[in-house]
């Protein structure tokens, strides 16, 4: 069921009671603990299909824990996630379906180390599809080409590729079989300025040529501002505000006020 | 959601091709018969081109095979075109145009070049090998003497806390298997000798045997498996994450802050391994012996004490430090050649194991020769 048109298609009818229209991923109720601590308490949060969401929050807030605890890294200790519809607790066998569906880049991107750029590429197409190498090798440079590398690196491996190279390489990788969400980790962290604005535009140019959703947990500041439609702030384990970038700066809660009109924050945006 | 297809129209003297369906990931097999075939009515008209109104969906693997499809009928004569092409969809198409052909894999040579290949630079590794352990075992002698003359540089902390994890951890597993080797010994010789009536040799042979060569070397044997893996995976992830770099930036040798404590407590570990495993041996040996062979304690004892001598158990015993430094000088040799990729670390550990044993047994080998010449 890969659906990667621009236009917004609900796929599953029964899906539509239970969320807002539109919510790709829906997130209800979500509590997650390690020990006795509490890191997620009882959060809600929807995410929009075709929607750039950037993700924001302190440090050890548990933003990245949100992220792996969607894509099932994280035990939950209560609550449901949806996404496309399906609840992710009914069986294997409907959760790999919707693993097919997504794509994740990670933090440090995750690379396998013993596979060219080109083999890691081609991994999970290989295990979905079969289709031949010609058409292997056709897509892999496809991919490349769309994040903006040369042909010549597919040979290379994972440890002689620069750090803006591997989050590319590892976006081509999570964008290989087409999803139609893909999680960004703080894709820009490490990055040099240019490149990190780079990235922010490669992200928009897919989202619209793929009509991807994009979920991106992000500290960067440029990257909220030019590449994000919406913002979703996690502290205390909630959401504690979202909307637009003007929304943000109109919000009078102070941990708000700090992030977007501190000293960083006022030469980004001015 | 409709499979894809591709049907040729005939109109006037050209050939349209009207891609429907789903043009996704998912239906990419089919989707690439569909394209083979359709690649081959090149220059059949003068005329073709692909018409995609009817397209439900369109991903980059649809996308790109429409795009290869259109290349293959261009092929040389006037570009072909794309017809009914909505606006979502256009900006993909532009993206996957700009994609230039695949760079196919640089050609790997015949199977024979491969095997010669291969021969030639394993022989060739031998030597760096043997020039990479020549160079450990300066730098460590090397750092020792540097300790020696500044004292408060030696990290008695870290050698603790090594000794823990190659002595202290690995005492269990040691005495139990040089236990049961010894009962295995004990109860194969009885078996053997009591044919000739010599049933109270097998103390002769098991007091023999443990301590000057099984103990040491059982024991050499598991040391190498045990810690000389760990040390290799250790400062080969280190080496990957740019630790021992790091290290170095802050003015630290790492021979001196990982390699030495790890040397140092690996020699004080085997010898003591090496005893406990000699003890749990002639324990296990007496035991069969005497449940087994009918030889009781006290003649076990009494026939060990003239059987051997003291030099039997020193003979087994100055080979445990140097085995200790073979197997730390290999496994740290190793473990800083790992590069960047986890399948390296493995084929390091792999291999620091491998030559420990080897080189264990070679120095076994030595020492032997030594001791028959000298007549010990």
């Amino acid at each position: 069921m890969t659906s990667t048109t621009a236009t917004p298609i609900t796929e599953t009818p029964t899906a539509a009671a239970s969320t807002s229209a539109n919510a790709i991923i829906s997130v209800r109720d979500l509590t997650v603990a390690f020990g006795s601590r509490r890191v997620l308490d009882g959060l809600h949060l929807d995410v929009t299909r075709g929607e750039i969401l950037g993700f924001v929050g302190a440090s050890g807030a548990g933003k990245s824990v949100l992220m792996r605890t969607i894509i099932g890294l994280v035990p939950k200790v209560s609550g449901t996630i949806e996404v496309f519809g399906t609840d992710l607790d009914s069986g294997d066998k409907a959760r790999r379906d919707v693993e097919r569906r997504w794509g994740i880049l990670f933090q440090h991107g995750a690379l396998f180390s013993s596979l060219s750029v080109r083999q890691n590429i081609q991994f999970p197409v290989r295990e979905y599809l079969k289709v031949s190498e010609r058409l292997l090798d056709e897509i892999t440079m496809a991919k490349l080409t769309m994040v903006g590398l040369k042909p010549e690196v597919a040979d290379r491996y994972p440890s002689e590729l620069s750090g803006g190279m591997i989050k590319r390489v590892a976006l081509a990788r999570a964008l290989a079989l087409d999803p139609e969400i893909v999680f960004l980790d703080e894709p820009t962290s490490g990055l040099d300025p240019i490149g990190a604005g780079d990235f922010d535009e490669l992200v928009r140019t897919l989202q619209r040529t793929l009509g991807l959703t994009v979920f991106m947990v992000t500290h960067d500041l440029d990257s909220l501002h030019t590449a994000c439609d919406r913002i979703a702030v996690l502290g205390n384990g909630k959401i504690i505000a979202q909307g637009t970038m003007a929304d943000m700066l109109a919000s009078q809660h102070p941990w708000l006020r700090e992030y977007f009109h501190g000293k960083r924050a006022r030469a980004v945006i001015g | 959601m409709s499979g894809p297809t591709l049907e040729k129209i005939a109109k006037g003297d050209g050939l349209a091709l009207c891609a429907a369906g789903s043009w996704t990931a998912r239906f990419a097999p089919a989707l690439e018969k569909l394209v083979g075939e359709a690649e081959k009515l090149t220059g059949s008209r003068p005329n073709i081109f692909i018409d995609v109104s009817q397209v439900s969906k369109l991903d980059t693997f649809g996308a790109w095979l429409i795009e290869r499809l259109r290349r293959a009928l261009t092929n040389g004569g006037p570009e072909a075109q794309i017809a009914g092409l909505s606006a979502n969809y256009a900006t993909l198409v532009d993206e996957v145009r700009r994609v230039k052909p695949a760079v196919p894999l640089p050609p790997s040579g015949s199977a024979l070049t491969a095997v010669l290949d291969g021969i030639g630079r394993n022989i060739y590794g031998i030597g760096e090998t043997l020039v990479a352990l020549v160079d450990m075992i300066g730098a460590v002698i090397a750092a020792w003497f540097r300790v020696w003359r500044h004292p408060s540089k030696f990290r008695l902390t870290s050698v603790v806390h090594h000794l823990q994890q190659v002595c202290w951890n690995a005492v269990p597993i040691v005495v139990l298997i040089t236990f049961l080797i010894g009962c295995i010994v004990a109860q194969q010789g009885l078996f053997h000798f009591r044919r000739f009536g010599a049933d109270v040799f097998v103390v002769d042979m098991l007091g023999v045997l443990v301590l000057r060569e099984l103990g040491v070397l059982l024991v050499a044997i598991m040391v190498a498996g045990r810690s000389g893996s760990a040390y290799t995976a250790e400062l080969g992830s280190m080496k990957m994450r740019e630790e021992i770099d790091a290290l170095r930036t802050m003015g630290f040798d790492a021979i001196e802050v990982l390699i030495l404590p790890r040397m140092v407590a690996l020699v004080l570990a085997l010898p003591i391994l090496a005893f406990l495993g000699a003890m749990a041996a002639l324990y296990g040996g007496g035991l069969v012996a005497w449940l087994y062979g009918g030889v009781d304690p006290s003649s076990f004892l009494s026939r060990l004490r003239e059987a051997i001598s003291i030099n039997h158990f020193i003979v087994g015993m100055v080979k445990a430090p140097v085995m200790a430094m073979v197997i730390g000088i290999v496994a740290c040799v190793e473990g800083l050649a790992v590069q960047g990729s986890a399948e390296s670390l493995g084929q390091h550990t792999t291999s620091s194991v491998v030559k420990g044993i080897f080189f264990v047994i070679v120095m076994d080998g030595v020492f032997a020769i030594f001791f028959a010449s000298i007549g010990i």
